[in-house]
């Protein structure tokens, strides 16, 4: 019997398969829970389906190479996704282009914040150069990241894994922050988190307001082109 | 859906191309993104089957990030010694960079006299 269960074991962890159900699985039940809560943000579903499937793969000793290759199916809809973002940008096009001007304000002000607190914070409490390195573009959407850690020396796997800490980060933390604040506007408060915190605040920006997630889809991107040209300069006047 | 899904792919291989062949920095998808909405503007309207599964593919973009996120795991090692200054870094920041995004987004639109969108509704 459990020779059998080995065996069957061996045979699925061999395929992409387990991984990718593992992956949906994990997602719903994350899922599951957001909803139950209400939609409290603090019950975040990237979080819990990362922290199962991150238990799940220690528990049974597989390495994050074999997860991905069942997990690829998934990552790969994020090409498809973020082209699709083009839709919601043109029905609210109009809104956008009136918003401008004060876009491009808390576009800079929101990035030298997010670059320059990243840096200043985690230098005082000791972090190495290659982890402040790969610390840098962490507000961007994680190809982009990558590529500027790379470039900068850096580590290009663990800016990826900073980037998704710090959208999960922004996605929790965005509704409270800013309600306390009393921002209510739902163009600010989406610009702010895509901004900050790239697709994963794109996302929940999309779950609380469809202007909140187009504004933070706009804000994502633009954010893309800034940190690429600016963190290249902070990293090499700083470090 | 699957007109719709071969013209994102489309538009995403056309980014991929151009970001390679130009020596970009900036993604694939993202200028894939921008072309579509070129052509969007070009054609001046959205068509319903494009709308129904952008919809789809966004409704559950969240679940996109989990493969990314559990990659996390390769770098137990470092976290274990610098997960202090690395946590404190991304929280602070993010923190900081949504409240002064935020704030400066509404200054300046009060500034410029603009309206602010959404006051009666609560998140």
């Amino acid at each position: 019997m459990i020779g059998a269960t080995q065996d069957i074991w061996v045979y699925l962890a061999e395929t992409p398969l387990l991984w990718l159900t593992a992956t949906l699985i994990a997602y719903g039940i994350g899922h599951a829970a957001f909803t139950r809560s209400g939609s409290n943000p603090a019950v975040n579903p990237v979080a819990i389906a990362a922290a199962l499937l991150i238990a799940l793969l220690v528990a049974t000793d597989t390495d994050y190479d074999t997860y991905f290759e069942g997990a690829q199916f998934v990552h790969f809809l994020l090409g498809p996704a973020t082209v699709a973002l083009a839709v919601p940008l043109y029905t609210h096009l109009p809104r956008v282009r009136r918003a401008a001007l004060p876009m491009l304000a808390a576009l800079v002000a929101g990035v030298v914040t997010a670059v320059g607190t990243a840096l200043a914070v985690a230098s005082l409490l000791g972090a190495d150069s290659e982890s402040l390195l790969s610390l840098a573009p962490k507000s961007v959407t994680s190809p982009i990241a990558m590529g500027i850690a790379e470039r900068i020396g850096g580590l290009p796997s663990l800016a990826a894994g900073l980037v998704i800490a710090t959208g999960i980060v922004g996605a929790i933390v965005v509704t409270p922050l800013l309600n306390l604040m009393r921002v209510r506007d739902w163009r600010a408060r989406g610009f702010a988190v895509g901004i900050a915190a790239h697709g994963i605040g794109t996302a929940r920006a999309f779950q609380v307001n469809p202007i909140a997630g187009v504004f933070a889809a706009v804000a994502m991107g633009l954010n893309g082109l800034t940190t690429a040209l600016l963190v290249p300069l902070i990293a090499h006047l700083l470090l | 859906m699957l007109r719709a899904l071969t013209l994102l792919l489309i538009c995403q291989l056309l980014g991929e191309a151009f970001a390679v062949l130009a020596n970009w920095p900036i993604p694939g998808p993202v200028l894939g993104l921008a072309f579509l909405l070129a052509g969007l503007l070009i054609l001046r309207r959205s068509p319903d089957w494009l709308q129904d599964t952008s919809a789809g593919l966004l409704k559950h973009l969240s679940l996109l990030f989990v493969p990314a996120s559990v990659g996390l795991v390769q770098h137990a090692d470092r976290l274990k010694v610098e997960w202090l200054p690395l946590a404190a870094g991304v929280i602070v920041s993010t923190v900081a960079a949504i409240a002064v995004g935020a704030v400066v987004f509404v200054a300046v639109s009060r500034l410029i006299g603009a309206p602010a969108e959404g006051e009666d509704r609560k998140a």
